[in-house]
C-alpha cells in the first residue's frame, strides 16, 4: 500500500497543496493572496518537474494496474507541468490589469494539472474518467473566469455542455468496452481483445476515440474550440493551447495502445481519418479569421492533425514522434500566446491580426522572433517545427500511411497560407491600419525570444528529447 | 581545413548575427556600417571558397572536403562538393559579393536588408554541399524565408501577390519531394546521399488506383523530385511564379534569384533524378525533352511580347533553363556538360542583365521599356556593357552563352532529333527578342523629354560588371576551365547510369524470357 502511495506521491502533494491553499486563501485575505499563490503553485509545478524529471519519484504500477508512473507518463508530466508553470506566471500580470486574478485561479488550474498526471498515468477506464473529469471541471470554471463578459461566459456554458456531451460518449464507449471485456484495467481489456476485436469492444473502441478526440479538439469534434479560445480570457486560452491538449494527446496513446495495442488496424484507420480530417479544416478554416485567438484555435486544429499522424502510425516511433510533436507544439504557444497577451491598443487588450500591421518597425525583435514562431509552426525548415512535422511523416510513411503523408504535406502548403498572411501583416502590411501600440511586458517578452530562440538552436540536437521521447514511447507500446 | 565546407557557408551568417545583435540605430553610419560589414562578410566567403577551388581534385569523382557528424532523427550533418556542385559553390560566393555592392544605393531598412541577403547565401551554399537528403531539402526550403521577406519587403507595386504566389508555388513543389526523402529513407534505411548513389530503388511495376505505374517505386519518387525541381527550375507550364518574382523584387533580388537560385533545380535533377532514378529518368526523358522544347519556342515568344524589361529577361530565363534541362535529360556526355555550362554561363549573363535594368531604373524609376530610348547618346559605357550581355544572351561565339547553348544541342541531337530542330529555332527567336529589346532601349535619338538629363553609370556600377565581363568572356573563349572540372565527375554520372539501365533491361529480358 504505501508502495502505492509512493507512485501516486506528486499528484497526492499537489492535491493537498491544492486544498491547504484554498483554505489558507478564504481564511486571510481572499484575493490580494492571488499573486503569492500563482509564484507558489508555478514554483511547486516546477519542483515537480523537476523531481519527476530527475527519476526522484517512485515508478511502476499502482492499485493494481489503475495508475501506471512509466517512462512516458513521466514524460508527459514533466511538459505538463513546466507548461502550466509558464503558463501561470505569464498570465499573472494580464489577469491582474483586468481585475481577473482570484485567488481561485492558481488552485483550479492546480487541479486541472492534477487531473492530467492522472490521465496521462490512467491504466484502467476509472481511473481514465476520474483524472478527465477532474480536468475538464476545473477547465470549464476558468473559461467562465470572467463573468461579467458575455463571450467568456458563453466559452465556459459552450465548453461545459459539449465538454459534457463528449464525457457521456466516452463513458458509454467505456461502460461497453467493460461490458463486453469484463473487466476496467486496461490490461483485461488487451487480454480480451486477443486475437481479434468483438464487436461490442469496436463499438466501445470508437465511442472513446470520439470522446477523446473531442478533448484533444479533432476534427470533427473541434467545433467548441474556436469559441472557447476566442471567449475565454488569452491567460486561459493560453492554458488551454498547452497542457491539457499534450495531456489529451497523451491519454489517447494511452488508450489506443495500452488498451487495444494487440488491434492496432481497427483504429488505425479511425486515427488516420481523425488527422486528415483536423489538418484540412486546420488549415482551411483558419484562411478567414481576423482574430487571433481564433486564428490560434484553428491553428490547433491543425497540429492537432499532425500530432494524430504520429499517433495512427501505430508503432512506437509514432508515439516518439507524437510526443516530440506535442513537445515541440507547447513551446511554440508558450512564446506565440506570450505576445499575444500583451497585444494592446490605447490600453486595451485586442486580439485583431490587422494589429499587427508593420510590427517589424515599431518593435523590430517582437516581430522578428514571431516571424520565427510563425514559419515554425509553418513547418518551415529550418525551424523546430519542421523537424516535428518531419517526424510524423517519417513515422507515418515507415507505418506505410503513405497517403496520409502526402495528405498532411498538402495540408502545410494550405496552412503555411495563413501564417505567410501574418508574417506579411508584421513585414509589409498596411502602414496605416489602426496598430497595437502597448509595449511588452519584460516576462512576456523573455518568454517571446527564448521560445524562438528555442526554435532556432533547436536544429542543433534538439535538445536531446528525442532520446528521452524513444525512451518514453518505448515504456508504452511494447 | 577540415571543416572548409562548413566555414564557407556559415561565415555570411555569423556576419548576419553580428549585424543583428550589434548594430544599432538606422542612421546613415549605421547604413554605412551594414553595407560595408556585408560586403566584408561576402567578400571573405569568396576568399575562403577560393581555396576550395584551387585545392579541388577535378580528376576524382567522389566527394571531396567530406564532413560529417551525427544529428537527429538518424539524419548526418554531411558536407561535401564533387564536380557537379564546386562550381555552383563557387557561382554563389562570386555573386554575392556582386549583388551586395549593387545593393549600394538601397535606403530603406538597410539592416535586415543585408541580414536577408547574408542569410540566403547561407542557405543557398548550403543547398549545393549538403549530402544528407534532409540537410538538403532544409536549406532548400529554409532560402525561401529570407527571399519571401526581400521581394516582399523591398519589392515593387505588386509585390504582396508576388512573394506570396513566389513562397506557395515553390512550397508546394518541395513538400511532395519531403516524402519522396522520407520514403527513400525507409526503403534505403539511411538519407546519406552517398549512400543512396549507390543504392538502387525498385522499378517492379506495381498499380496505383487502377493505373500500372511502370517503374515502379522508381517513377513515383522521380515524379515527387520531379514536381519540386521542376517549379524551382522553372519549366514550362509551372513558369508562372518567376516573372511575377522577378518583376517585383528588388534589383538585387532578381539577380540572385536568376544567378544562383534557379540553378538548385537544375542541380537537383543532377544529384537526385538522373543518377537516384535511372530508369525512371529514362522512362520520363522524353517528357522532359519536350517540354523543355515547348518551354524554349513558347516563353521566347512570350518574351517578344513583353513591356517590362525585366519580365522580359524572365521570360528569356525560362527559356534558357528549358536548354539546361532538354540537357540533362539527354543524359550524355555533351548534354550534361552543357547544362552546367549553361547554368553557371546563365548566372553571369541574367545577372548582368538584371544589374542592367537596376542602372536605369535606379535613374529613371521605371521598367516600361516605352519609356526608353537612345541611351547610347548620353551612356555611352553602360550601351557598351548592354551589348556585350545582350550578344551573351543571345548565344554569340565567343561569349559562354554559346557554350553552354552549342553543347546541349550537340548533346540531345544524339537523343531527340526533332526536339533538337524546334529547341535551335529557340536561338533564333532569343536573338529577335534580345536585339529588339536592345533597339527600343538603347538605338535612335533620344527624344524623350524625361531622359535628357540622365547620366552614364558610376565608377561602382562600372566595377560590378568588371567581373561578369571577364567570365562571360573568358569562359566564352576557353570552356575547358569549366569542363575540365566538371567532365570526370560527369563521366562517372553517366557509367553508374548505364550500368544501372543494362542492368534493369538485363532483369526485364529475364522476366520477359522466363516462359
Amino acid at each position: 500500500m504505501s508502495a502505492d502511495l509512493a507512485i501516486v506521491l506528486p499528484e497526492i502533494i499537489l492535491s493537498v497543496y491544492a486544498m491547504a491553499a484554498l483554505i489558507f486563501a478564504v481564511y486571510t485575505k481572499k484575493d490580494a493572496m492571488a499573486p503569492t499563490l500563482v509564484l507558489a503553485t508555478s514554483a511547486l509545478f516546477l519542483v515537480m518537474a523537476l523531481w519527476i524529471g530527475t527519476g526522484g519519484s517512485a515508478t511502476g504500477s499502482a492499485f493494481n494496474g489503475m495508475l501506471q508512473n512509466d517512462g512516458f507518463a513521466r514524460f508527459a508530466k514533466v511538459v505538463i507541468l513546466v507548461s502550466a508553470a509558464v503558463v501561470l506566471l505569464l498570465s499573472q500580470g494580464y489577469m491582474k490589469q483586468r481585475g481577473l486574478l482570484r485567488f481561485e485561479y492558481p488552485i483550479l488550474i492546480t487541479l486541472a494539472v492534477v487531473g492530467m498526471m492522472v490521465m496521462v498515468s490512467a491504466g484502467d477506464l476509472i481511473a481514465l474518467y476520474m483524472g478527465l473529469e477532474l480536468q475538464s471541471l476545473s477547465l470549464y470554471v476558468v473559461a467562465a473566469l470572467r463573468r461579467d463578459n458575455v463571450k467568456s461566459t458563453e466559452a465556459g456554458l459552450k465548453y461545459f455542455v459539449l465538454g459534457a456531451l463528449s464525457s457521456g460518449m466516452l463513458l458509454y464507449g467505456a461502460s461497453l468496452t467493460y461490458g463486453f471485456a469484463g473487466t476496467t484495467t486496461f490490461e483485461g481489456i488487451v487480454q480480451a481483445s486477443e486475437g481479434g476485436i468483438s464487436l461490442g469492444l469496436l463499438f466501445g473502441l470508437v465511442f472513446m476515440a470520439a470522446g477523446l478526440a473531442f478533448k484533444v479538439s479533432a476534427a470533427p469534434f473541434h467545433m467548441w474550440t474556436p469559441d472557447v479560445y476566442e471567449g475565454s480570457p488569452t491567460a486561459v486560452t493560453a492554458f488551454f493551447a498547452t497542457a491539457p491538449k499534450m495531456a489529451a494527446m497523451a491519454l489517447f496513446a494511452r488508450v489506443v495502445h495500452d488498451a487495444f495495442g494487440t488491434v492496432v488496424g481497427d483504429w488505425q484507420q479511425i486515427l488516420a481519418f481523425l488527422a486528415l480530417a483536423s489538418m484540412f479544416l486546420g488549415a482551411v478554416a483558419a484562411i478567414g479569421q481576423t482574430d487571433i485567438k481564433r486564428l490560434m484555435a484553428y491553428s490547433s486544429i491543425a497540429h492537432m492533425g499532425y500530432a494524430l499522424v504520429g499517433l495512427a502510425a501505430g508503432t512506437a516511433v509514432g508515439v516518439e514522434a507524437m510526443l516530440i510533436y506535442m513537445t515541440i507544439y507547447v513551446v511554440m504557444n508558450i512564446g506565440t500566446f506570450a505576445f499575444i497577451l500583451s497585444m494592446e491598443r490605447d490600453g486595451r487588450h485586442v486580439t485583431d491580426i490587422a494589429g499587427l500591421n508593420m510590427l517589424a518597425e515599431r518593435s523590430p525583435g517582437a516581430a522578428c522572433a514571431l516571424l520565427v514562431l510563425f514559419f515554425s509552426l509553418a513547418g518551415v525548415p529550418p525551424m523546430l517545427g519542421f523537424f516535428a512535422k518531419y517526424g510524423v511523416l517519417l513515422a507515418a510513411v515507415d507505418a506505410g500511411l503513405t497517403w496520409l503523408a502526402v495528405a498532411g504535406v498538402v495540408a502545410s502548403v494550405i496552412g503555411a497560407y495563413y501564417y505567410l498572411r501574418i508574417v506579411y501583416f508584421m513585414y509589409f502590411g498596411d502602414p496605416d491600419a489602426r496598430r497595437i501600440d502597448g509595449t511588452i511586458a519584460p516576462l512576456n517578452a523573455g518568454l517571446l525570444l527564448a521560445s524562438a530562440a528555442i526554435m532556432l538552436l533547436g536544429i542543433v540536437n534538439m535538445f536531446g528529447i528525442e532520446g528521452l521521447a524513444e525512451a518514453a514511447a518505448a515504456s508504452l507500446v511494447n | 581545413m577540415d571543416n572548409l565546407l562548413s566555414i564557407v557557408t556559415f561565415t555570411p551568417a555569423v556576419g548576419a548575427l553580428i549585424m543583428a545583435l550589434f548594430l544599432r540605430g538606422d542612421d546613415e553610419a549605421a547604413q554605412k556600417n551594414a553595407k560595408w560589414l556585408s560586403l566584408i562578410a561576402t567578400g571573405f566567403t569568396f576568399f575562403v571558397s577560393l581555396f576550395i577551388i584551387t585545392q579541388f581534385d577535378p580528376q576524382d569523382t567522389g566527394f571531396q572536403f567530406v564532413e560529417q557528424r551525427d544529428w537527429v532523427f538518424g539524419l548526418t550533418y554531411k558536407m561535401g562538393v564533387d564536380g557537379i556542385s564546386v562550381l555552383f559553390v563557387m557561382l554563389t560566393t562570386f555573386t554575392m559579393p556582386l549583388v551586395i555592392a549593387a545593393s549600394w544605393d538601397v535606403k530603406r531598412r538597410v539592416k535586415e536588408y543585408m541580414i536577408a541577403f547574408l542569410l540566403l547565401e547561407t542557405l543557398m551554399l548550403g543547398v549545393f554541399m549538403a549530402l544528407d537528403l534532409v540537410l538538403f531539402y532544409l536549406f532548400f526550403e529554409a532560402g525561401l524565408i529570407p527571399m519571401f521577406l526581400i521581394i516582399g519587403i523591398w519589392g515593387g507595386a505588386n509585390r504582396v501577390y508576388a512573394s506570396f504566389k513566389f513562397f506557395l508555388y515553390t512550397f508546394l513543389g518541395s513538400v511532395l519531394m519531403l516524402v519522396a526523402m522520407i520514403a527513400m529513407y525507409v526503403d534505403a534505411g539511411t538519407t546519406d546521399i552517398e549512400q543512396l548513389l549507390a543504392h538502387s530503388f525498385g522499378t517492379e511495376q506495381f498499380s496505383l488506383l487502377g493505373v500500372q505505374v511502370v517503374g515502379g517505386l522508381q517513377t513515383m519518387l522521380w515524379l515527387a523530385f520531379f514536381a519540386s525541381f521542376a517549379v524551382k527550375m522553372p519549366m514550362w507550364p509551372v513558369h508562372t511564379w518567376l516573372p511575377d518574382a522577378h518583376v517585383q523584387a528588388p534589383t538585387a533580388g532578381s539577380v540572385v534569384l536568376a544567378a544562383i537560385l534557379l540553378k538548385m533545380g537544375g542541380y537537383g535533377f543532377l544529384r537526385f533524378s538522373l543518377p537516384m532514378f535511372p530508369v525512371a529518368s529514362e522512362i520520363m526523358a522524353p517528357l522532359v525533352l519536350w517540354l523543355s522544347a515547348i518551354a524554349i519556342v513558347y516563353t521566347s515568344l512570350v518574351a517578344l511580347a513583353q513591356q517590362d524589361m525585366k519580365k522580359l529577361i524572365a521570360y528569356s530565363s525560362v527559356a534558357h533553363m528549358g536548354y539546361v534541362t532538354m540537357g540533362i535529360f539527354a543524359a550524355n556526355q555533351q548534354g550534361i556538360d552543357g547544362a552546367i555550362f549553361q547554368m553557371l554561363s546563365h548566372g553571369f549573363i541574367s545577372g548582368a542583365l538584371f544589374l542592367c535594368v537596376g542602372v536605369i531604373y535606379d535613374r529613371m524609376h521605371t521598367r516600361e521599356i516605352d519609356a526608353y530610348g537612345g541611351l547610347v547618346n548620353k551612356m555611352p559605357a553602360y550601351a557598351a556593357i548592354f551589348m556585350l550581355f545582350t550578344m551573351a544572351n543571345v548565344g554569340l561565339p565567343g561569349t559562354s552563352g554559346f557554350v553552354g547553348e552549342f553543347l546541349t544541342l550537340m548533346g540531345v541531337f544524339q537523343v531527340n532529333t526533332w526536339v533538337a530542330v524546334i529547341a535551335t529555332t529557340g536561338v533564333i527567336l532569343s536573338a529577335a527578342y534580345a536585339l529588339w529589346l536592345y533597339r527600343r532601349v538603347v538605338m535612335g535619338d533620344l527624344i524623350k523629354e524625361s531622359l535628357k538629363g540622365i547620366t552614364d553609370m558610376t565608377p561602382r556600377e562600372k566595377w560590378i560588371f568588371a567581373p561578369l565581363i571577364i567570365m562571360t568572356i573568358g569562359l566564352g573563349v576557353y570552356p575547358s576551365l569549366v569542363t575540365d572540372v566538371i567532365g570526370p565527375s560527369v563521366g562517372a554520372l553517366i557509367d553508374t547510369r548505364t550500368a544501372a539501365l543494362s542492368a534493369f533491361e538485363m532483369s526485364t529480358q529475364v522476366a520477359a524470357g522466363g516462359y
